[in-house]
């Protein structure tokens, strides 16, 4: 009988990818102090992958795990302390294993040496151990007690089965005990009453025969015993397997190894939330729909006004009617927003493990700070945040912290810290990343950027200013180059990824007391709050975010830069005006600038001013992709669809700002006076 | 007999008959007309007919792409075939509409893409031995999407290919666009 298990064969890597993160973090906390539950979960993850490679027939993956749980358990019965070379021994297997499974998904063969290596000082660590396991080679008589729980036929397992596999170990005797069997008259065929009593003669070890019984394990009373000699009764070394462990089993004792740790700690108990594995796929098919919803509910809104305006008895219910409507498409809408969101802890629980490696590696010593992990953002804002935040908790543990001694020098306490918080903020998820590091040397910025010419010697910039133009392309201070940073790619890669999930990064540094990045991004990224500007008759969304302010334009403070860069005196700065129609290529709209409005807009930092023939009102609105059925536009981010039915295309300011450094390119002067 | 509902405009709506148990190697061909000629194109590459609605304007694009429409919630890219085959241009009538095809990358990608014709006129049924390949006449327009010709009823049919048309006509121009 051979079963199609390709279409398992995603919910089980999903399943390993989960199991591996929960040892990794379980293995983690071992460090900061042992709780017996911890190293449940741990072994119990383990078993569930090892189970399931097994299923599948990825038998490199299970014999790997094997090793890996066997080491576990002993850990799990107190037969073995935790250590870190055990924790270091199981985080590098954690890895290896993370590494087949990829592997499996690309269909890529995993590093088999490395798997040898590992595997062979897992064996070592068990071997220097457990002296209690019986030499193999030799014949020695088990005897197995099985008794199952009613409901082993109900849950698909055949003792049959488990009992031929005992046989191909060796030589088997089974009797079946009987006796707690009813009459027929109330035998439920489905229900097992069955109890086994095997005597195996086999050269293999206890590890082999439980392996047998792995499928059943959690639904039967095992006992495992071996027989000294023929006839000879009493168990030498029992061994029971329960689906909770012995609750007197003594709790290793907590070894704080480094001072890595998650705090305040999280309520470990209740692991096992109610939940469904829904595809993605089905939730963003919702959400579309309800984006549909919103659309239509907007357009009869409008509609619905209109009517009540022409008066009639009926006017009041249809406006209550549409109000009632209103209110419950927003609910609905906020809540479906809601299931694609997944608390930040996501993204942060590798930290802990991160901060731990590198401090290894730096020798320095780090006390690592998370809070607000439950803060809740979106699911593709969550994966796509990881990489920048990596290599802003690299840089402040490679440039931020010292090392202990200098930091001693400086009466710094010797141990640093880096806090890691996220928080939401009207609408935003603001997520700061502090140390009490040395903070950014300002003069070497400077310098730096005036070499790289990046700004000029003559320009007086305010501390905020320089802080910040080490998000600029190509900007980095690293006097070494380690493999860690300051290689260059760095702070402009980390704010080109910030900028496309719509959110902005800066720095605020103390000297010599430390610094916090601060990033702030949009909760989802399935809406947006928008402003709608018109030009003629065409809408355009500008997303609020970017937007200062909208004036009026004041003629004196116009001046005009060789004849063709207009700039505007906006408070104590000249900002660029650039036209919105002449910049899309429209045909209508006002070119006369006492007719329109200046929006002020906000682009990496840097001031322009957008000219628009009239503002309209400010929406939510559902962001449509343009890429789908079309492809990128320079100074367009996606296009929603407004309550009439027409699409408005929803503009990207910093690309705007480009394509109108763009077009002022044949004229270096005035570009160069645009960007200043 | 399956009907396909066409809003020749808002008013009515002519209904074609379309068998689609079509003979093998015969393909059904939807056939629109265009400044006076008749052009046909795979049945199974169209998604709908829709009459002429007004199209939001894209920035900085060929004139040939009017620009995009809500196609219940999609949002989806017009194009003027008239400007893209260099064909003069012609104010919408009462007959124009805007076929809506299902355009397929070289990697699978589905894009849902509408071209503005004058008018449909019929679905005809060619067998594949109907169809002469293009004559290599280098005149002014895009001649590689053209993927045969075909006589019927005394007409001429220049049959298109759809995925051509689309991926490497039109969004190839907006490549070449960037490129420059």
């Amino acid at each position: 009988m051979s079963m199609d298990l390709s279409e398992f064969l995603d919910v089980f890597l999903e399943e390993c990818f989960e199991g591996l993160e929960a040892m990794e973090s379980g293995l983690l906390h071992l460090d900061a102090g042992t709780d017996l539950e911890e190293i449940n979960t741990i072994f119990r993850a383990a078993h569930s992958i090892k189970g399931g490679s097994a299923a599948f027939g990825f038998n490199h993956i299970s014999e790997f795990t094997h090793v890996m749980e066997t080491l576990l358990d002993e850990l799990r019965d107190g037969s073995r302390q935790v250590d870190e070379n055990i924790v270091d021994l199981l985080l590098a297997s954690v890895d290896i294993l993370r590494e087949m499974v990829d592997g499996l998904k690309e269909e890529s063969t995993p590093d088999e040496v490395r798997v040898a290596e590992l595997k062979k000082a897992l064996e070592a660590a068990l071997g220097n151990h457990s002296e209690e396991s019986p030499a193999t080679g030799e014949h020695q008589l088990w005897k197995i007690l099985f008794s199952p729980c009613p409901d082993l036929f109900r849950e698909g397992n055949d003792p049959l089965r488990i009992f031929e596999a005992l046989e191909e170990l060796g030589t088997l005797e089974v009797q079946t005990d009987a006796s707690t069997l009813p009459p027929l008259s109330a035998l439920d065929p489905a229900t097992c009453h069955l109890r086994w009593e095997a005597i195996l003669e086999s050269t293999a070890t206890e590890e082999q025969i439980h392996e047998t019984f792995s499928w059943v394990e959690e639904n039967c009373d095992l006992k495992i015993s071996r027989i000294e000699d023929k006839g000879e009764q009493p168990p030498v070394a029992e061994k029971e397997t329960k689906k909770q462990p012995a609750p007197e089993t003594p709790a290793p004792a907590p070894k704080p190894v480094v001072a890595v740790k998650a705090k305040p700690a999280k309520p470990s108990a209740n692991r096992e939330s109610s939940s469904i594995r829904v595809a993605i796929e089905k939730v963003d098919l919702l959400i579309n729909l309800m984006g549909e919803l919103v659309i239509t509910q907007s357009m009869l809104n409008q509609v619905g006004l209109d009517l009540a305006q022409e008066g009639g008895q009926k006017a009041e219910v249809l406006l209550n009617g549409l109000a009632q409507l209103e209110r419950n498409t927003r609910e609905l809408q906020e809540n479906m927003l809601q299931i694609r969101m997944l608390p930040i802890s996501v993204a942060f629980n590798r930290f802990p493990r991160l901060v731990r490696d590198l401090c290894g590696k730096m020798g320095k010593k780090v006390d690592l700070v998370l809070s607000g992990e439950q803060t809740e953002v979106d699911k593709t804002v969550l994966e796509k945040i990881g990489d920048p935040l990596v290599h802003l908790v690299r840089n402040s543990l490679d440039h931020g912290l010292e090392t202990s001694e200098v930091r001693a020098a400086k009466g710094k306490p010797e141990q640093g810290r880096l806090e890691l918080s996220a928080q939401h903020e009207s609408g935003n998820i603001v997520i700061r990343i502090t140390d009490d590091g040395a903070g950014l040397d300002r003069e070497k910025i400077l310098k730096k950027a005036i070499e790289q010419g990046l700004v000029s010697d003559k320009d007086e910039l305010s501390e905020e200013r320089i802080d910040n133009l080490i998000f600029q392309p190509g900007f980095s201070t690293a006097e070494q180059v380690s493999d860690l940073s300051g290689r260059g790619v760095g702070m402009d890669v980390v704010k080109r990824n910030i900028s496309d999930l719509g959110g902005t990064v800066s720095i605020q540094s103390r000297q010599g007391k430390g610094s916090t990045v601060v990033i702030r991004l949009p909760l989802t990224l399935a809406i947006l709050d928008g402003q709608l500007a018109s030009i003629g008759e065409d809408t355009y969304i500008l997303p609020l975010i970017s937007i200062i302010e909208s004036l009026q334009i004041r003629p004196e403070n116009l001046k005009c830069v060789t004849g063709s860069t207009e700039l505007y005196r906006f408070r104590d700065e000249y900002i660029p005006v650039m036209r919105l129609n002449k910049l899309l290529g429209s045909q209508c709209g006002t070119d006369n600038l006492d007719q329109g409005l200046l929006v002020v807009v906000e682009s990496e930092g840097q001031h322009a001013g957008l000219f628009i023939d009239k503002l309209q009102g400010q929406q939510q609105v559902v962001i449509k992709s343009l890429e789908a059925n079309f492809q990128q536009l320079e100074g367009v981010s996606g296009a929603t669809i407004l309550g009439d039915g027409r699409v408005a295309l929803i503009l990207d300011i910093p690309g705007l700002v480009q394509l109108f450094h763009k077009t002022r390119n044949s004229n270096p002067a005035a570009a160069l006076a645009a960007a200043s | 007999m399956t009907e396909v509902e066409v809003p020749m405009n808002s008013n009515t709506a002519q209904k074609i008959d379309i068998d689609l148990q079509s003979e093998e190697g015969v393909d059904q061909y939807l056939t629109f007309c265009l400044a006076g000629e008749e052009y046909g194109i795979n049945i199974l590459k169209v998604q709908e007919i829709r009459g002429w609605s007004e199209v939001t304007p894209m920035p900085n694009t060929p004139a040939s792409i009017l620009g995009v429409i809500n196609l219940r919630g999609t949002v989806v890219p017009i194009v003027e075939l008239r400007s893209h085959f260099n064909l003069p241009e012609v104010p919408p009538s009462p007959t124009t509409v805007i076929i809506v095809v299902k355009a397929v990358e070289a990697n699978g990608n589905q894009r849902t893409m509408g071209m503005v014709v004058d008018a449909v006129s019929e679905v005809h049924n060619i067998a594949a031995e109907e169809i002469q390949p293009p004559p290599q006449i280098g005149e002014a327009g895009d001649q590689r999407a053209i993927a045969g010709l075909t006589t019927m009823e005394q007409h001429m049919i220049i049959l298109l290919d759809v995925d051509d048309l689309m991926i490497n006509g039109v969004l190839g121009l907006l490549d070449d666009e960037s490129g420059a």
